[in-house]
């Protein structure tokens, strides 16, 4: 991939001009959704850029020193590294990519977090202090499953590069692969709720229980980039989720007739259930107590990954 | 008024995020707050959100009659909400002390300690009265900042307050 290939896809598409109007019509679909659910109207369609526009305009408290200097960039890390993230992920078939853009993808999905984290300790907030450190321990917990699964996925077909694992061999189809990737991209459905801080995972930011954790004393354009870096996380973390459930759609539905626009629309119309899915679980349930979220992750989740990985290397001893 | 002014005029109007503050009050008008964000009044409708931390609102709430204690709280909160805001009394007893006028342990009304921008009066107020206060309160905020300036204070006629104005209705009940 040359340098202007890379720039456009992180600028154009799939990356900021892109993302930003997706981050905030999903952000959208998830208050939208809720609010159906919950029997109301809910707020207008172009509710998140209004918010955005606004915070922009607010004052934001005097800060001073190095506290002061990292308060204003942690958002800004966290809003590159999820742009970033968007923008390797592959929505055009045959768009670049490099071998491991996989693991970079994972590591600028992870950046976000470590801001939160970051954030909520040097904003001195004793609320930020509590959500960072309940972000810590949710992190911990379950990234061990979401990565057990990505890697199950990657070792099944013996690649790290997400171009190669967008597709999948069509004839022969291989059906103990489709049912891998099945479990896998399951094993990682579940992790997308603690890695979007959505219910019942929604602890480090438990609005009206510790004010809202990390981002308490957040305010203005500062708190317009978490929001921005929130909703840019839903585009790469449901994207990434799409990208590894479509060649199984593609399978299972036209195996022959996927041109590029049908991917790409593909791509979208998955992304857009999968955020539709998340937010009616999120509409449906109610914050779970820390303990219960580490017990759910380490006890009954990574069955699956466990049960993923094992099949994978099987395969992989087998081939 | 250019563009982006104009823009954010509007936005701050479509946009208004909430801190609530009890001061004392006996919970009535709490409840009322929370009902008009439920399913039969949905505020979300006009963009309302209630916010966790008081950095993060647009318009401070309060209800109760400001008693002694919460004074020093109030005029914290009121410092800690970034500009342009607006404050949103809700029910009669910030407007008036109402039934607890003359109490030594109360020393309010609202106003006394910080400006109050919409009255919203009644014992409690209505749902369908508070929805309307915070939306006067939104356009009140975005109109100063935007440099138009009418902010005396507004009341939203309820039941309780006939007179048409907390204000007047405060100083008619002193005197009596």
């Amino acid at each position: 991939m040359n340098l202007t290939a890379a720039l456009a896809r992180l600028l154009i598409f799939p990356g900021l001009l892109f993302a930003v109007p997706a981050a905030w019509f999903f952000l959208w679909v998830e208050r939208k959704a809720v609010a159906l659910m919950q029997g109301r109207i809910g707020p207008p369609f172009m509710q998140p850029f209004y918010d955005f526009i606004k915070l922009l305009g607010k004052s934001t408290p005097p800060r001073s020193g190095v506290a002061g200097l990292l308060m204003k960039v942690w958002p800004l890390i966290a809003v590159s590294a999820a742009a970033g993230a968007v923008g390797l992920l592959p929505v055009l078939p045959s768009s670049g990519g490099f071998q491991g853009d996989l693991i970079l993808l994972l590591a600028l999905l992870e950046l976000p977090s470590m801001c939160i984290i970051a954030a909520g300790f040097s904003s001195r907030s004793i609320f930020g202090e509590i959500g960072s450190a309940r972000e810590a321990v949710l992190s911990v917990a379950y990234n061990v499953v979401f990565l057990l699964a990505i890697i199950s996925i990657a070792a099944s077909q013996h690649t790290f590069r997400l171009e190669a694992l967008a597709q999948m061999p069509v004839s022969p189809v291989h059906w103990l692969g489709v049912l891998m990737r099945c479990l896998g991209v399951l094993a990682i459905l579940v992790c997308l709720p603690a890695k979007l801080h959505i219910n019942p995972f929604s602890l480090p930011n438990a609005e009206q229980e510790i004010y809202s954790g990390p981002m308490t004393e957040y305010a203005g354009p500062e708190l317009a980039m978490w929001e921005l870096s929130h909703g840019l996380e839903w585009v790469a973390a449901t994207g990434l989720a799409a990208t590894l459930v479509a060649p199984v759609v593609a399978i299972l539905v036209a195996p022959h007739l996927i041109v590029w626009w049908l991917a790409a629309l593909l791509f979208v119309a998955l992304s857009f259930g999968v955020v539709l899915l998340l937010s009616v679980v999120a509409a449906a349930t109610a914050r779970l107590a820390i303990d219960t979220t580490v017990r759910f992750y380490w006890q009954c989740t990574l069955i699956f990954a466990v049960l993923a990985i094992s099949s994978a290397l099987f395969m992989r001893l087998r081939s | 008024m250019n563009l982006w002014n104009r823009l954010m005029c509007y936005c701050r109007r479509r946009s208004p995020w909430l801190f609530h503050m009890n001061s004392g009050s006996c919970n009535g008008c709490d409840i009322e707050l929370v009902a008009s964000l439920s399913p039969r009044y949905d505020a979300e409708q006009l963009g309302v959100r209630l916010e966790g931390s008081p950095r993060h609102a647009d318009i401070l709430c309060i209800t109760g009659p400001v008693t002694h204690n919460s004074v020093q709280a109030i005029q914290t909160v009121y410092g800690q909400v970034c500009g342009p805001k607006a404050v949103v009394a809700i029910g009669s007893c910030p407007a008036t002390t109402n039934v607890f006028i003359d109490s030594r342990t109360i020393d309010g009304p609202l106003n006394r300690h910080i400006p109050v921008d919409v009255f919203v009066p009644g014992c409690p107020p209505r749902p369908d009265a508070i929805v309307l206060g915070i939306a006067k309160a939104a356009e009140i905020l975005a109109n100063r900042a935007a440099k138009k300036l009418p902010v005396e204070p507004v009341c939203i006629p309820g039941t309780e307050c006939a007179a048409g104005c907390a204000a007047k209705a405060a100083a008619s009940e002193v005197q009596l």
